[in-house]
């Protein structure tokens, strides 16, 4: 099975509560292949970012290397004082997620809107 | 990985389980290449499945000496302070996937992962 592209969408939702959610929807699959578009868009995100949603629904394939990508990420977000949510994850990953100790740090949610509301 | 899934999924294993069987072998594999085959593309990494009535074995077999890294649960604030790499999870992960997991060094012809599965565990 070919492995696939890993693609990130950036995009901006406003909110009413406070400052604005900022999404990154990835599609394909998530490995170690995947460094310079998963950490590459978010570096790239303006330091005034505050509150980030990660989208996983498109994603085909996540593996332990793709997790750690996950990681590096929260772990760049807390140094600059982001807070992370999730949606989107299979009940398998969200099981993974949870086996790792990933929701120590970020919240999972089933679907965009109940992820943007936990911001509030 | 997916010829794993389809044999589980025959022989009667929930979604969940193969889910579970799915991420075991993947992530097998990629230790496979990694740290036993050390990206070496000459080398071959084998997939062998072994059947009975309840079981579903999947062995996982390369040229290195054996595992080099560990079984122990990630520990998560570690990682976020940068004490514990974020990667190094794919063992844990394969432990706690699978009924049975071992992993069996056999020079000179190298080494393999072994998992298992059981229909009537708890988690079918």
């Amino acid at each position: 099975m070919p492995e696939l592209v890993t693609r990130v969408t950036v995009e901006e939702l406003p909110s009413t509560t406070g400052d604005p959610i900022t999404v990154l929807r990835f599609s394909g699959d998530i490995t170690s292949a995947s460094q310079p578009a998963v950490m590459g868009t978010y570096e790239g995100l303006p330091d005034s970012t505050k509150r980030i949603l990660l989208d996983f629904s498109k994603v085909e394939y996540l593996n332990s290397s793709g997790i750690a990508l996950v990681i590096q990420m929260m772990i760049a977000a807390s140094k600059r004082g982001q807070t992370i949510r999730t949606f989107g994850l299979s009940p398998h990953f969200q099981k993974v997620f949870t086996m790792v100790g990933i929701t120590k740090y970020t919240s999972l949610h089933p679907d965009e809107p109940s992820a943007c509301a936990a911001f509030d | 990985m997916n010829t794993a899934a389809s044999v589980a999924r025959l022989m009667g294993f929930s979604d969940e389980r193969v889910d579970d069987l799915k991420t075991a072998v993947a992530e097998a594999c990629i230790n496979a290449m990694e740290h036993g085959n050390k990206l070496d593309d000459s080398l071959s990494v084998g997939v062998i499945l072994s059947m009975d009535a309840n079981s579903l074995e999947v062995k996982v077999t390369d040229n290195g000496e054996g595992p080099q890294s560990k079984t122990d649960a990630p520990n998560i604030d570690k990682k976020m302070q940068g004490e514990e790499d974020a990667r190094g999870m794919g063992m844990f992960l394969i432990q706690a996937l699978v009924d049975e997991a071992e992993w069996v060094s056999s020079p000179p012809s190298g080494s393999y992962a072994r998992m298992v599965i059981h229909l009537g565990h708890p988690n079918v």
